[in-house]
């Protein structure tokens, strides 16, 4: 770990102020960051502590929610309101790490925690584009069991980690941001980017810009959503496959469904063809394999991981069984 | 020198004494038949409250003056030299007191490799920072000293390595091409009787197929750790060790100076599970504390333990059974190759179980090497035992399956009367009754033998058995002191190891029972390589080294308190083996009312203490008898029929392990033991890249261990009954609970699914 300067921000436009330094980073609950840091790999010269802002969880009149950047993972997952509203969303958050960790861990931090990707990780030892832009990468023929089967370019294949994310993927969640040119909004779905040629950048975030909350937009069918998590161990282990669905049937008939999946891009993956595709055809399992044929079409296979196509596909199934319940 | 070559060598020897207590024709340990005292009775440890409170000491936890932290960079090649090497950004960064490379470090001698001598430690015999070679990936290159772990952290990343890599053997099937015989503890790993292969292809019933398993790497909670010092040219080590003496005077030969110019203490260790030994941490810490003129405090990171500390190497096994229909075996086939390093010695010996597991017509079993740039691999809690149970007793259920048989039906069937291989008699052997036991409590007559006949929502139920064994073994170089007090107190002093299993309490409880004294009249002084003995803390062989050492001991002070007791004594005419101690007093062990207390009697003599020291009789027991603990392992376990998940929700341990000690202490090794067997079964991978021989996932994070949930409730039960041919009758009980775990689980698998999984660990991928 290098030399920091440490500064413990006591708004928001302080925040954002001091974290216009060169190389400077926020710090929410450091639970990946610190650790980040602990390698090596990540070397900032300013850590702006954020954990002083808004932690409040605020019911909002369009009948959505308002949860400050700084809430840890723990309070959300509680909050009363989550759990009613947006289920999914405390069991994506109870899905992931351990109660210490999610005691501290902070909802603005989990949106922008690394790859656990293992040739990332291996600062001295393995290429990696992310870590070295131009480097190349060595997980693409090296162990990729835990790597993307969607979205990956051949610059990387590395997924995101998050189970909160995947839930608010699936929620089109908005994140409201504050930077130097002042306030902003952003789509859930455009925050993560894919790693194209620069797999290096990993959000949408202009630098020195700071999430100030997460908005959750009102979902007549979020009650009725689930989380699921596929792994390797029955705790603490990151999502092979996850799948986050909320689903509405009328008469047998699928009126609204919501998936998005997790362990599979360098972001969480909202199914969109899969949502396309489901919508109006009958609440069964047939069309429920056919809706995650059709989204895992396009995936493409790594050495070690062509399982996950398998996984998640019966994965998405079975979630979406139990949604139907007995409208099966 | 194999530990039977150590015993041919002293036979002759022994053969003048007298018979001891473990010699056919003599009498049992008396501390068998005594039904009185702690032994058998659940003991606390006792330093529990200690190690709760965070006051127990542990080896970096030693607080020095001026003493300074240490940090190592590892090479990123397998094989090859540094080409280039550039320290001085660190050496200018803030708080570094020293950047030590091949460059600077003193002159040092190969540290002696395990098992060249009896005191030899090493993990492998390697030149340590000598020269700019490198071996494997992963090896030490620098070490910095800094005035925090933070700084020598931070300096470390600042150092700059060029390397000229060469040619190297990193891909198993490579490395294959050229595999050599396995030579484990000086014996080849090769057993023939009668032409197998022949047997194997008249029989009417066979299986033939391979089992591989993985890499495993240690991770005793305690990360490997040291705090060293300089005083002139005596060494004092604070290590966490399962060998005191061995790392001792292996740093005497390093560093060229008299063993007793070395000093390591190890009074507790988190876990040792085989990888407490010595390697390059410790040496490279003495080395640069004596080149900084500094006390030094190394712990290595989690990753530092893989780079450096050797694990489990992989195995691949191919089990043949040739059997006739109704079960007896014709041909028993374990042949197989493993990874190993190029400068160490360990061919993971899985065909251990199969010498004596089971009758069969004719027998061939085998370990070859295959030589491999990489850290060389070592001990890891049932070397042999833990893999080589996995392949035998799954096939030992595909069998079972072919025959349409219950499988335990079909190894009772297979029970053999004497040692099938060597033919010496068996010195306590009850596994049909552990089985038993073990299949009435945990209902397997509840099982469908039919696979995937049980399912519960989308969980498919099975259920699953398998052996477990593990040797008795007693190394040479016992020797224990027993100082009395005329307080009635007594000092046990002996170089062993308390590294979480309960020795301490334990054999505080067996001193005081053999003493006749209170357990809180009786101290057991471990952990220090200035006590006697040569005691490894390895080969579940820890508590009968002590027993026979404290036994010698013990009937060395009898016999000098009968000698100084008189004529004057109610003991007088008395022989040390006619009598015993009981609550406080000496007894005539044939009529105990005719005693005289040590009180009394230190009082009567004039003398405040009285010191002696025994040394154990030569191991063998085991020349005698086939002496080995077993078990019965039972599992239940449900996997997914959706995502091929496979959790497992209840297990039974039914051992056979000689006496129960300590119910508690041994409870909590069995436990453990299949906790860690579970790991292996379903979870635990050390990812080794064989592009460039580097371990990919040295994390708790990637590399998986079992965690609560993928614990269920784990029932244990045990014959107790002793081995009379054993000290105490007991057996030491450390890794007997990860065998045959790994099989029970896989053939519940089966039941459950009806997939075989022959290749481990069984991942939901295998399942789908």
């Amino acid at each position: 770990m290098n030399n920091f300067t440490y500064v413990r921000a006591t708004d928001v436009a302080e925040a954002v102020r001091q974290g216009g330094q060169a190389h400077a980073k926020f710090l929410g609950g450091g639970t990946n960051l610190v650790d980040l840091m602990r390698e090596t790999l990540e070397r900032p010269s300013v850590l702006v502590d954020v954990t002083g802002l808004s932690s409040a969880i605020t019911d909002r009149e369009d009948g959505g929610m308002l949860i400050g950047a700084a809430a840890k993972n723990t309070a959300v997952a509680e909050h009363r309101g989550v759990r009613t509203r947006y289920p999914l969303l405390a069991r994506a958050i109870l899905a992931g790490a351990s109660g210490q960790i999610r005691n501290m861990a902070t909802v603005g931090g989990n949106l922008l925690q690394r790859t656990r990707c293992t040739y990332f990780y291996d600062d001295d030892g393995s290429r990696c584009n992310k870590r070295g832009p131009g480097q190349g990468c060595d997980a693409i023929d090296g162990f990729n069991r835990i790597h993307a089967i969607l979205g990956a370019s051949s610059s990387c294949v590395a997924t995101h980690p998050s189970d909160m994310c995947v839930a608010l993927a699936m929620l089109d969640a908005v994140v409201h941001v504050t930077g130097s040119q002042g306030e902003r909004t952003i789509a859930f779905a455009d925050l993560h980017l894919l790693p194209g040629n620069h797999p290096e950048v990993e959000t949408s975030l202009s630098p020195g810009e700071l999430i100030t909350a997460v908005e959750l937009p009102a979902l007549s069918f979020a009650q009725r959503s689930t989380y699921r998590k596929v792994r390797d161990r029955a705790s603490y282990a990151f999502a092979l496959v996850s799948v986050a669905a909320a689903m509405e049937v009328d008469d047998g008939v699928v009126k609204g469904v919501r998936v998005a999946l997790g362990g599979v891009a360098a972001k969480p993956w909202r199914a969109l063809r899969l949502e396309a595709a489901l919508t109006g055809r009958p609440a069964n399992e047939e069309s429920f394999r056919a809706a995650a044929e059709a989204e895992l079409a396009d995936a493409q296979p790594l050495r070690h991981n062509a399982f996950k196509i398998e996984v998640a596909k019966r994965t998405i199934v079975a979630v979406l069984a139990e949604l139907a319940g007995d409208r099966l | 020198m194999s530990i039977k070559e150590a015993a041919h060598a002293v036979m002759k020897k022994a053969v003048q004494v007298a018979p001891d207590k473990w010699m056919p024709g003599a009498t049992p340990d008396p501390l068998i038949r005594q039904k009185h005292g702690l032994i058998g009775t659940p003991v606390s440890r006792l330093d529990g409250p200690q190690k709760v409170s965070g006051t127990a000491r542990f080896a970096a936890e030693f607080p020095l003056e001026r003493m300074v932290y240490a940090a190592l960079n590892y090479s990123t090649i397998a094989k090859g030299r540094i080409r280039e090497l550039h320290t001085a950004e660190a050496a200018a960064a803030p708080g570094v007191v020293l950047v030590m490379t091949h460059l600077n470090a003193p002159r040092m001698t190969r540290v002696p490799l395990f098992g060249s001598n009896a005191k030899a430690a090493g993990g492998d015999d390697l030149p340590i920072m000598q020269d700019e070679r490198i071996h494997w990936n992963g090896e030490p290159i620098a070490v910095v000293l800094a005035e925090s772990q933070e700084q020598a952290d931070y300096a470390k990343s600042l150092i700059r390595v060029a390397y000229e890599a060469e040619p190297s053997v990193t891909t198993f099937e490579v490395a294959k091409a050229s595999s050599e015989q396995g030579v484990f503890q000086g014996e080849p790993l090769l057993l023939e009787i009668g032409d197998a292969e022949a047997a194997l292809a008249a029989a009417p019933h066979k299986v033939d197929v391979v089992y591989r398993t993985p890499r495993h790497n240690h991770n005793p909670i305690e990360l490997h750790g040291a705090t060293v010092a300089w005083d002139g040219d005596e060494l004092i080590v604070h290590d966490a060790s399962q060998c005191v003496t061995h790392t001792a005077w292996s740093l005497a030969q390093v560093f060229d100076i008299e063993e007793e110019q070395v000093h390591v203490t190890s009074p507790y260790v988190g876990g040792g599970f085989g990888s407490k030994t010595l390697w390059q941490y410790q040496v490279l810490a003495a080395a640069a504390s004596r080149l900084a003129g500094r006390p030094v405090r190394i712990v290595l990171s989690r990753e530092g333990v893989y780079r450096i500390v050797g694990g489990r190497t992989l195995t691949e096994q191919r089990v043949a059974i040739g059997a006739q229909a109704d079960g007896r075996f014709d041909a028993l086939i374990q042949t197989g190759v493993v990874g190993m390093g190029r400068h160490n010695n360990m061919p993971e010996p899985f065909m251990l179980p199969a010498k004596s597991a089971y009758k069969s017509g004719t027998f061939r079993l085998q370990v070859e090497a295959a030589r491999m740039d990489m850290v060389g691999n070592t001990f890891m809690r049932a070397p042999g035992e833990a893999v080589g149970t996995f392949a035998l007793e799954s096939a030992l259920d595909e069998l079972a399956v072919n025959l349409g048989m219950d499988p335990i039906e079909l190894r009772i069937r297979n029970e053999p009367d004497k040692d099938p291989t060597s033919g010496v008699p068996f010195s306590s052997r009850h596994i049909v009754e552990a089985y038993v036991a073990g299949a009435e409590r945990f209902g397997w007559n509840q099982r469908n033998p039919k696979p995937g006949a049980r399912r519960e929502g989308e969980w498919l139920v099975g259920l699953g058995c398998a052996t477990a064994t593990y040797p008795y073994y007693r190394m040479p170089g016992g020797v224990a002191r027993i100082t009395l007090t005329n307080r009635g107190r007594a000092t046990v002093s002996i170089a062993a190891h308390e590294m979480g299993m309960g020795t301490a309490t334990t054999q505080t409880m067996v001193t005081a029972d053999r003493l006749g004294l209170a357990l809180q009249c009786v101290t057991v002084e471990y952990g220090d390589s200035h006590l006697p003995g040569v005691v490894l803390a390895g080969g579940s062989q820890q508590t009968a080294s002590i027993g026979a050492a404290v036994t010698a001991a013990h009937d060395a002070l009898i016999t000098e308190l009968l000698k100084l007791a008189g004529k004057e004594s109610v003991l007088s005419g008395l022989d040390s083996e006619d009598v015993i101690g009981r609550d406080g007093y000496l007894c005539d062990i044939h009529k105990p009312d005719r005693r005289e207390s040590y009180v009394s009697l230190m009082a009567r003599i004039g003398r405040e203490q009285i010191t002696v020291e025994g040394t154990a009789p030569p191991p063998l027991e085991f020349t005698h008898w086939s002496m080995h603990s077993h078990g019965a392992m039972f599992c239940e376990a449900r996997v997914s029929g959706v995502t091929g998940e496979t959790r497992v929700t209840r297990f039974l341990g039914s051992f056979d392990c000689g006496r129960i000690l300590n119910p508690k202490t041994a409870a909590s090794q069995f436990r453990g033991g299949i906790v860690m067997g579970l790991g292996l079964a379903l979870m635990e991978e050390t990812q080794f890249d064989e592009r460039k021989g580097r371990i990919m996932n040295p994390s708790l994070a990637e590399y998986h261990v079992p965690v609560q949930m993928d614990v269920p409730e784990i029932d244990l039960i045990w014959t107790d009954i002793p081995d009379p041919h054993a000290p105490m009758g007991a057996h030491g009980v450390g890794e007997i609970g990860i065998t045959g775990v790994g099989a029970a689980v896989a053939n519940a698998v089966y039941n459950a699914t009806g997939t075989r999984v022959r290749d481990l660990p069984i991942t939901l991928d295998k399942m789908l």
